[in-house]
Formats: structure tokens, C-alpha cells, sequence
């Protein structure tokens, strides 16, 4: 029997997990974590050089051939971080050997779950796969066990599982409304037969299933009025989880939302699901735009950042059509890897001084010139300034759309400007001024950092026109 | 005889209904407890009913999980913790009995209204389970907002689930990985919750969520 490039993905860090749980000492199992994630890339980089067939289980296309690239290479990098990360909370004593080696394995179970909803043909699978993922980031958020982080993680649970029900029900009215077309048996949740068919389907049953899954995987997008669980399991989790949340899992629900997106697309007879996308894209980017000014934790305030570009990247991909489409795409990709840079260089900061609170932060140009010009270049990008790769999405975004909906995409401008206004607001007084709080000297790992920056930068400069293509098939792919 | 399947299986449907309906106005926890086993054993008959009607013997797999799971062994160490907590006797709601209650019927008209309405192509059979299945669900969401205990908000959780599996047996022919995954994912969604309760007794001495509140990030 031999393994595709598709199994690989699942079953890299399906065994590495179990390997991690086993092996005692941080030093080791970090390493191996690092490993394990690279070998993954590799095996999911492979995908563009040979393409597996679909099967009745996992599924390759244009589409999520993006997101599992995108997943690896960021968990990647994040495991790099991660490695420094976790040395210095062994040495202060925030964790013990033994929540370092649960740690690891379930960085890995995250990862299997991540690209077993990417890769998924059926959707009660990739319902299962995303309900995995939920339950692994529950138990690394509280894993400090401090009031916040319990809190934190209750309230991720409480509510994700909520979302989950909702997007299982919103599953099983899809299967509803297939199962007179296709027939009984699994055949009627395969995605691929699906597509095939749904122009038949019932649209009333489709309509209302759409309304449950756009409520329940948006609960896990972090659309307003769904996304309280965000900030704060942003912000009391180890630092890696809140990159892998805002730069991953995120997207990964969004592609569940995606598909379904495209199902609907092809039954001419039920509703859009354009203006519900819109809609709750435009909400959650005014309302976190303006959350931005009252934070005072900086975790939190980059995890309301994430809310903000999720609805500017919803908004994208519900307008639709080609352009739209495209910019959507290249605004997630582009959010994924700068805000994973801002938050490895926020974990660094935060282990320096001690603190997340912003107004114990201070001067980090003066104390920590190359953390604190690096968060500064992260900042630059995430606001949306030339010439990174984000002013370039977001322009691509607001002109794409505007001459369908320049009142709504008067709204959305002026959320990226307020977003913009608080965000650098709190970066003058973190960046600039006196330094205050610790000064002790950095022991960080900048290369992904700048490595994700260096990314964000050329693509802001000069695309390449293979990665042009290859955006643009997948663009049409989403109509 | 398609009368009296189709009279059997809304009733049990039905009940399910009515037992989420009891749970609302539940006063103590033990006396929830109960009751959540008790509608679970609703499930169980529902789903093995549906096996039955439908001729689909891996239904009866889900009905016995539901039975043994859901209606004994949970129960029971829910039970356990609780005494241990001592806290068997308290329970708090946040709005009043009467309004939980009048919340809870506009709920289920409103499923009601929405699902006959959307499944008017469908048998009537699975038209009603869905109506009944969505009631019980937001029913359980209902009870989870209402309610600030930890370990009744579980019970909002499992009797949530509960609607999802009743909804899911009620679709003819849907395959046997969703069942299980379900089963599955309330067994893993209980590991996770036993592990926090004691995490937050641990640090709270208190299982209310209320006084978790105090300790949000930002009001410091």
C-alpha cells in the first residue's frame, strides 16, 4: 500500500502525536514537534508537484490545496517559536515537564484535526474533525490553570461547543435535503457528489441549513455578535496557540463556511448566501475596529485585530465573483501570516516583561530594538500601510467591490481607518517613549517572525505570477 | 399500521420535548440530574423506535449508547461530583421559573413555524422529528444561558446533544460515522468538563460561573 501526499498530511502528525505524548524532556520533543511540522510541509508542499486523487474520504482540489499549505507552513514557523517559547516558561516555572510533553502531542492532535477538516470529502467528517480541533485548543487555552485561563477556557468551550451544535444540525439538513436526490448512505454527504448535484436539492431545506452552519462555523470564524470566546482565549493561552488560533483555525473555519458557500452557489433556486456573509463581515469589522481602542491587554487587543480582518475577509469572499474572490483569499493568506509575526513577537515581549498589560509596556524600540521594530513592522502590515502585502488585499478588496456596493464599502473603509486609528495608539505607547517594565535581555527566535514578515513584505512588492494563477483558479473555483 | 409507527414515534419525540421542558424549572441538582437521565432514556427509546420503523439495526448501537451512556453512567458520576462538591442541593436561576418557561414555548413554536414550514417536501415522519429535534436543542441552549452553575450548564450541553442525536436518527439513512462521532464527541466533552470542574474547584471553591466572572482579564 503505498501513502499519498494527502495521507501524509493526516498521518505525520496523527503518529508524531502519539511519539511527543511518550518522550520525556522539552528540549527533545520540541525539537521533534519542529520536525514533524516541517516534514508535514513538506509532504503538503508536495501537493503542487504531484496531485493525489480524490477519494470517497479525503478530497484534493485548488481550494484547499491553499489552506493545507498555508496550515503547514504556519505551524511550521509557529512550532519554531513555540520551542523558544516553551524554554522559557520551563525556566520561569508557568509550566512543568509534564504539561510540556501534553503540550506537544496535542500541538500535533491540532494539527491532524486542522488538515483532516482541510482534506475532508464528507461533511460529517469534517464536522468531527473541526469538533476535534475545538476540544484540543479548549485544553491547551487553560492549560496554565491560572482563574483567567480556566475562565478563558471555559468560555471557549461553552460557546464553541454551542457553535458546533448548530453547524451539526445546519449538517444534518443538508444531508436532509440531499438524500432525496442521492439516495440513502453516505453518498449523500460526500463532497464531491454533492457538487455534482445540488442543483436539485430542496432549497427551502438548503436555506435554512445555511442559516444554522453560517451561525454555528461562524461561532468558530469569530463573527460579531458569535466571537466572545475569542479575546480571551487569545489571551490567556500560550502565545503559539494564539498564533495557530488567529493565523489557522480561524481559516479553517471559514473553509468549511466556503464550501457550503459554494453548494448553495449551485442551486439556482435558494437564497444567496452573499448578503448573510456581508452582512455579518461588515458587523464584526466595525464593531472590533472600535473595540480596538478600550483594550488594555495586548494579546487581546490583537485578537480583536483578528476579528476585524475575519469580517473584512468574510465581506471579500460574500461579495463574490472573481476579483473579490481572489483579494479574499490573498487578505486571509496575508492576515494569517502577519498576525502569527505579531503574536511570536508579543509572546517574546510579554515573557521580558513579565506582563500583557499595555500600560505596563513601554519604549520597546529603546530596550529591545529588534523585537520592537519588528512588532512595529507587524503593526505597519496588520493596519493595512504600503507597502506590505495587506495594504495590497485590502485595496484589492475595496476596489473589487466597490462599484457594487460603495455604500457598504464606505463602511468598510472607514473600519480599516478606525482599525488603523487604535491600533496605533496602543503601538506608540508600547514601541516609543521611555522604556518601562523589565529590561532583561531577549532570548527570542526571530526567524519566523521575520521570516513571515519577509513574506508579507515581497508580496506587497511583487507577486509571483505562478502564485497569481494558481489564486485565480481558485477564485473561479469559489464563483 | 403506518399510523400507529408514525403515532409512536411523536410520541416519544414529543416527550423529549416535554422532559426538556421539566428540566427548566429544576430547582435543585440532584433533582436535574434525574430528570437528565430520564431524558436520555427518552432518547434511547426515540432512537431505538426509529431503528425499529426504519429497519436499520445500527440505530439500536446508538440507542444502547444513549441508554448506558447518557443515562446511566453520566448521571451517576455527575452525582458524585456533586455530593463531593456539596453541592447537591443549590441552583440558581437568573430569570425567574415562569419566564424560563414562557421562553422556552415561543422557542418551540418558533421551531416549529420554521422547520414544518422548510420540510414540507419531506415524509412526515422526519418533518416532525426535526421540529421536535430543533426543539429540544434550543430548548438546551435556553438552559444554558439561564443558568449559572457549571454543572448545569453541562446538563444544558448534554440535553442539546441529545436533540442533536434525535435529529440525526430522524434523517433516514444517515450514515453510522455521525452517530458515533456524536457519541463520541460527549464522552471526550465529558473527560474535558470532569477535568475542569475539579480544576475549578481546585481554584474556586465554588462551581458558580458568576463568581468566575470577577476574574476577567480586563476589568483590573
Amino acid at each position: 500500500m503505498t501513502i499519498d501526499a494527502l495521507e501524509g498530511v493526516l498521518l505525520i502528525p496523527a503518529l508524531s502525536a502519539g511519539l511527543l505524548a511518550a518522550l520525556p524532556g522539552y528540549r527533545l520533543t520540541s525539537r521533534l514537534n519542529m520536525l514533524a511540522a516541517f516534514l508535514t510541509f513538506l509532504t503538503a508542499a508536495s501537493l503542487f508537484v504531484v496531485e493525489p486523487e480524490s477519494g470517497r474520504y479525503l478530497l484534493v482540489d485548488d481550494l484547499n490545496k491553499v489552506f493545507i499549505v498555508l496550515t503547514a507552513f504556519v505551524a511550521f514557523t509557529t512550532s519554531g517559536f513555540s520551542a523558544s517559547y516553551i524554554g522559557h516558561e520551563i525556566e520561569t516555572g508557568r509550566l512543568k515537564p509534564n504539561h510540556v510533553r501534553f503540550y506537544h502531542a496535542m500541538y500535533q492532535v491540532l494539527m491532524f484535526a486542522m488538515n483532516l477538516a482541510l482534506t475532508a470529502n464528507n461533511i460529517g467528517l469534517m464536522w468531527v474533525a473541526i469538533e476535534l480541533a475545538t476540544l484540543t485548543t479548549v485544553l491547551m487555552v487553560g492549560i496554565y490553570r491560572t482563574h483567567e485561563a480556566l475562565e478563558a477556557a471555559w468560555k471557549y468551550f461553552i460557546l464553541g461547543s454551542i457553535g458546533i451544535a448548530l453547524a451539526l444540525f445546519g449538517t444534518i439538513l443538508v444531508y436532509m435535503a440531499a438524500r432525496p436526490v442521492i439516495g440513502e448512505g453516505p453518498d449523500a454527504m460526500v463532497w464531491t457528489i454533492l457538487m455534482t448535484k445540488a442543483a436539485s436539492f430542496d432549497p427551502d431545506l438548503l436555506n435554512v441549513a445555511f442559516v444554522f452552519l453560517l451561525l454555528g462555523y461562524g461561532t468558530k470564524v469569530g463573527l460579531a455578535p458569535l466571537h466572545a470566546w475569542l479575546p480571551d482565549a487569545h489571551a490567556e493561552g500560550p502565545t503559539p496557540i494564539s498564533a495557530v488560533l488567529s493565523g489557522l483555525l480561524l481559516n479553517v473555519a471559514l473553509y468549511a463556511l466556503l464550501r457550503f458557500k459554494m453548494l448553495l452557489a449551485l442551486n439556482p433556486v435558494a437564497i444567496a448566501p452573499g448578503p448573510l456573509m456581508v452582512t455579518m463581515g461588515l458587523i464584526s469589522a466595525v464593531f472590533a475596529a472600535f473595540m480596538l481602542y478600550r483594550r488594555r491587554d495586548i494579546k487581546r487587543m490583537f485578537a480583536y485585530s483578528s476579528i476585524e480582518h475575519m469580517g473584512i475577509i468574510v465581506f471579500a469572499f460574500g461579495m463574490g465573483g472573481p476579483l473579490a474572490n481572489f483579494a479574499g483569499l490573498l487578505h486571509m493568506t496575508m492576515h494569517s501570516l502577519t498576525k502569527s509575526a505579531i503574536f511570536f513577537a508579543v509572546g517574546h515581549i510579554a515573557q521580558i516583561k513579565g506582563t500583557q498589560k499595555i500600560a505596563d509596556i513601554g519604549g520597546l524600540t529603546i530596550s529591545h530594538p529588534v523585537l520592537g521594530w519588528g512588532l512595529v513592522a507587524g503593526v505597519v502590515a496588520i493596519a493595512g500601510l504600503p507597502p506590505m502585502g495587506i495594504f495590497m488585499s485590502e485595496f484589492l478588496v475595496v476596489s473589487s467591490t466597490f462599484a457594487r456596493a460603495p455604500w457598504l464599502v464606505l463602511i468598510l473603509v472607514i473600519a480599516i481607518l478606525v482599525a488603523l486609528g487604535g491600533l496605533f495608539i496602543k503601538l506608540n505607547t508600547i514601541a516609543f517613549g521611555e522604556p518601562r517594565g523589565s529590561n532583561a535581555p531577549a532570548q527570542a527566535s526571530y526567524v519566523p517572525m521575520f521570516a513571515h514578515l519577509a513574506i508579507v513584505f515581497a508580496a506587497g512588492i511583487y507577486m509571483p505570477p505562478a502564485l497569481v494563477t494558481g489564486f485565480q483558479n481558485v477564485a473561479r473555483l469559489l464563483g | 399500521m403506518q399510523g400507529i409507527t408514525f403515532d409512536i414515534a411523536h410520541m416519544l419525540a414529543g416527550s423529549l420535548v416535554l422532559v426538556s421542558f421539566i428540566q427548566l424549572y429544576q430547582q435543585r441538582l440532584s433533582a436535574l440530574l434525574n430528570i437528565f437521565a430520564l431524558h436520555a432514556f427518552v432518547l434511547a427509546l426515540s432512537v431505538a423506535w426509529q431503528a425499529y420503523v426504519q429497519d436499520a439495526p445500527h440505530l439500536y448501537i446508538t440507542a444502547i449508547i444513549a441508554l448506558v451512556f447518557k443515562a446511566i453512567v453520566i448521571p451517576v458520576a455527575l452525582r458524585r461530583i456533586v455530593i463531593r462538591l456539596g453541592i447537591h442541593r443549590e441552583i440558581e436561576n437568573v430569570f425567574g421559573v415562569g419566564l424560563a418557561m414562557l421562553l422556552g414555548i415561543c422557542l418551540v413554536a418558533l421551531s416549529m413555524v420554521v422547520m414544518l414550514r422548510v420540510t414540507s417536501g419531506a415524509d412526515p415522519l422526519a418533518r416532525e422529528d426535526l421540529a421536535f429535534a430543533l426543539s429540544v436543542v434550543l430548548l438546551g441552549m435556553l438552559m444554558m444561558v439561564t443558568r449559572r452553575n457549571a454543572v448545569s450548564q453541562v446538563v444544558g450541553f448534554m440535553s442539546l446533544e441529545n436533540g442533536l442525536v434525535l435529529a440525526a436518527t430522524g434523517a433516514k439513512g444517515m450514515p453510522l460515522v455521525v452517530e458515533i462521532s456524536i457519541a463520541f464527541s460527549v464522552l471526550i466533552a465529558f473527560i474535558v468538563i470532569g477535568i475542569f470542574l475539579f480544576r475549578i474547584r481546585e481554584r474556586f471553591d465554588t462551581v458558580d460561573m458568576q463568581a468566575m466572572d470577577r476574574f476577567r482579564g480586563e476589568q483590573r
